[in-house]
């Protein structure tokens, strides 16, 4: 069976050989890191540069262009952590690159420290991925048994070692100055920026921090060209993306489409539409911190720019579906509830405001609400958005923001009916 | 108690030396788990023997420790049963999972432990594996789909003495070996 032509990264999940180095390199793997050790480091980021990948940890940056900005000649060394904190609800596209063939991410991980003159590299794993972790580890170990890593890596003259770092369970550590608190052995807290990483990051040296997606698109590149990659999806969304698709749809799962791809494709042709026949009521297109949308917006592209233009994010590319069954204030609390379980509680604006904005949603969902209390909501909104250290508040404002846009009536309904309109019992007054 | 005994502070110095000279702080996280691999949590001693191995003060490993939420302060179960209810779980029924997680193995709410020491139930965030709805790890082992009456069974099973087979990989059997693993420990 030929692979998909459109998948890139997923292209070789029906192998199992695939998640074994053996298997990897009989499918090609490696070839692109010793293609790019045949290069010089400013060749192998202008590939990356021109091939206009940017990067898939929710913010867009171009990825090559984020390569050049590591200075080489500050007589400190260089370093690549990797990002395997997924944490972003809803999303799970990272854990199954790894699980399925982790090798792939460690030739990217391998060819961005080359690129940059790095020769430690750090992969930060999400504590709560025990398996995927040890999925890692071993692949790790395989490589360094190839001799893909270590000494002279893939027959070069070049060094590399790679370490392998596990979190312990806090989703601030996702952001990247976070996480470099919380490598270096501090609580996971997030640091003023400038200086950014790039030239002061881990150990105060030059540092590269790309998502596990990002890195697993770099081999291909090297492969294929600069050009083939830019010809995929849109032209300044070029690639594909892999989707995390959960909630209510027949077929949840991560399937890897072009770039640009309208939701309703990916809803109908591959995720089997909204579960049991009902009606799309609402969605997140990268996760819990993107503006929700509805099924007004079921055409709208999945890209940077055109989900950007809807009025929403394309973040991680994880894509929550609500049902017309589901109640918004409830699954709003839900959001809210966690953004306060993890604020790190540095900023107060993010602290205060992210426990309160849940009390507020809390004591609404359970018939408990006050006409005021739309306002507040908005007021809090208003008021933690852009105010804090990181992007960690403006996502609890996300779901409080875009849920009393397109569903303020079902608010004032809860307000007004003093109960949840969908059928659930009144719990005890919460506040 | 002591955490780090003889046999395991080679462990030990292989984990402060996976990190660059100079940088052995790096190593409070899998120096914490080491610890919590032998007493099922970290202990003030726990806290006063890594603070030691790093040169830093109790109150600054304390400080660090406290953060984490994997890092256990208080006393913790010989299993860990974390039920996600975030988002992706909650529209597919994760509340009564997470209901039945309490009920059956006799964890009160608010309180973490249960009467026995056998079970520890967390409430947890996104676990990262949405398609699988509802999401529940047993000692950072994915089960997926879990319905109410499954969660039971894997909690029967547990008392029974057994590791139920996850859904995908290896299962540790139990907190401790999982804090072992998260350790690195096998490899130093």
């Amino acid at each position: 069976m030929m692979a998909d032509a459109t998948k890139i990264i997923t292209a070789n999940w029906d192998d199992p050989n695939a998640a074994g180095i053996d298997g990897y390199v009989a499918n090609g793997g490696y070839e692109g890191l010793k293609k790019a050790l045949g290069m010089s480091s400013a060749e192998v980021i202008d590939v990356v540069k021109a091939s206009g990948l940017r990067g898939r940890g929710g913010a867009g940056f171009p990825t090559g262009v984020k390569w050049s900005f590591v200075p080489q000649n500050t007589g400190k060394p260089t370093y690549v952590v990797s990002n395997f904190d997924e944490s972003e609800p809803g999303t799970y596209n990272n854990r199954e690159l790894i699980e399925r063939e982790p090798h792939q991410f460690l030739e990217g991980l391998a060819i961005a420290a080359y690129a940059i003159g790095s020769h430690t590299a750090f992969v930060y794993c999400r504590g709560e991925f025990l398996w995927p972790g040890t999925v890692l580890k071993r692949a790790i170990a395989e490589a360094y048994d190839k001799g893909f890593f270590g000494t002279g890596i893939a027959g070069s003259t070049y060094d590399l070692e790679v370490v392998l770092h596990r979190g312990a369970g806090a989703y601030i550590c996702g952001e990247e100055t976070a996480l470099l608190s919380s490598l270096e052995g501090y609580r996971g807290q997030p640091r003023l920026r400038p200086p950014f990483p790039a030239v002061e990051g881990l150990y105060e040296a030059p540092t590269l921090i790309n998502n596990v997606e990002t890195l697993c698109n770099v081999p291909h590149i090297l492969m294929k060209g600069a050009e083939w990659f830019a010809k995929i999806g849109p032209e300044k969304s070029p690639g594909s993306k892999v989707f995390s698709v959960s909630g209510k749809v027949e077929r949840p799962g991560n399937y890897e489409l072009p770039m640009g791809t309208p939701l309703r494709t990916l809803l109908e042709d591959h995720a089997g539409g909204v579960l049991g026949g009902k009606r799309l009521k609402a969605w997140t297109p990268g996760g819990s911190s993107t503006p929700m949308l509805t099924d007004e917006h079921l055409d709208v592209g999945l890209d940077f720019e055109s989900v950007q233009a809807a009025g929403s994010l394309l973040g991680t590319g994880a894509i929550i579906v609500m049902d017309e069954t589901d109640c918004i204030v409830e699954a709003t609390r839900r959001l809210v509830e966690f953004y306060a379980h993890e604020s790190c509680g540095k900023c107060t604006p993010c602290r205060e405001g992210t426990w309160w904005g849940s009390r507020v949603l809390g004591r609404i969902e359970s018939g408990f609400g006050r006409e005021e209390d739309l306002p507040l909501l908005d007021d809090l909104g208003t008021n933690i958005l852009f105010r804090a250290f990181c992007a960690l508040a403006d996502g609890a404002v996300s779901p409080i923001q875009s849920s009393l846009k397109y569903f303020r009536d079902e608010y004032e309904q809860h307000i007004r009916e003093g109960r949840c309109p969908f059928a659930r019992e009144v719990a005890e007054v919460p506040a | 108690m002591t955490a780090f005994s003889p046999e395991l502070l080679p462990v030990a110095q292989a984990i402060k030396a996976r990190y660059p000279a100079g940088r052995e702080r790096s190593g409070i996280l899998p120096l914490l788990y080491l610890a919590q691999s032998v007493e099922g949590q970290v202990s003030r001693e726990g806290l006063r023997e890594v603070a030691e191995l790093l040169g830093l003060t109790t109150a600054e490993v304390e400080a660090v420790a406290s953060f984490y939420s994997m890092i256990r302060l208080r006393p913790t179960g010989t299993h860990v049963v974390n039920v996600c209810t975030n988002l992706s779980c909650a529209l597919r029924g994760a509340n009564e999972v997470y209901e039945v997680a309490h009920e059956a193995t006799g964890v009160p709410h608010g309180g973490e432990l249960s009467a026995d020491g056998m079970f520890t139930v967390h409430e947890e965030e996104c676990l990262g594996a949405c398609d699988a709805a509802p999401v529940v790890q047993i000692d950072f082992a994915n089960h997926d789909r879990v319905s109410p009456e499954r969660m039971r069974e894997l909690v029967d099973a547990l008392r029974r003495g057994e590791v139920p087979a996850p859904a995908r990989g290896e299962a540790p059997k139990d907190f401790r070996d999982a804090s072992r693993i998260l350790a690195g420990a096998e490899d130093a």
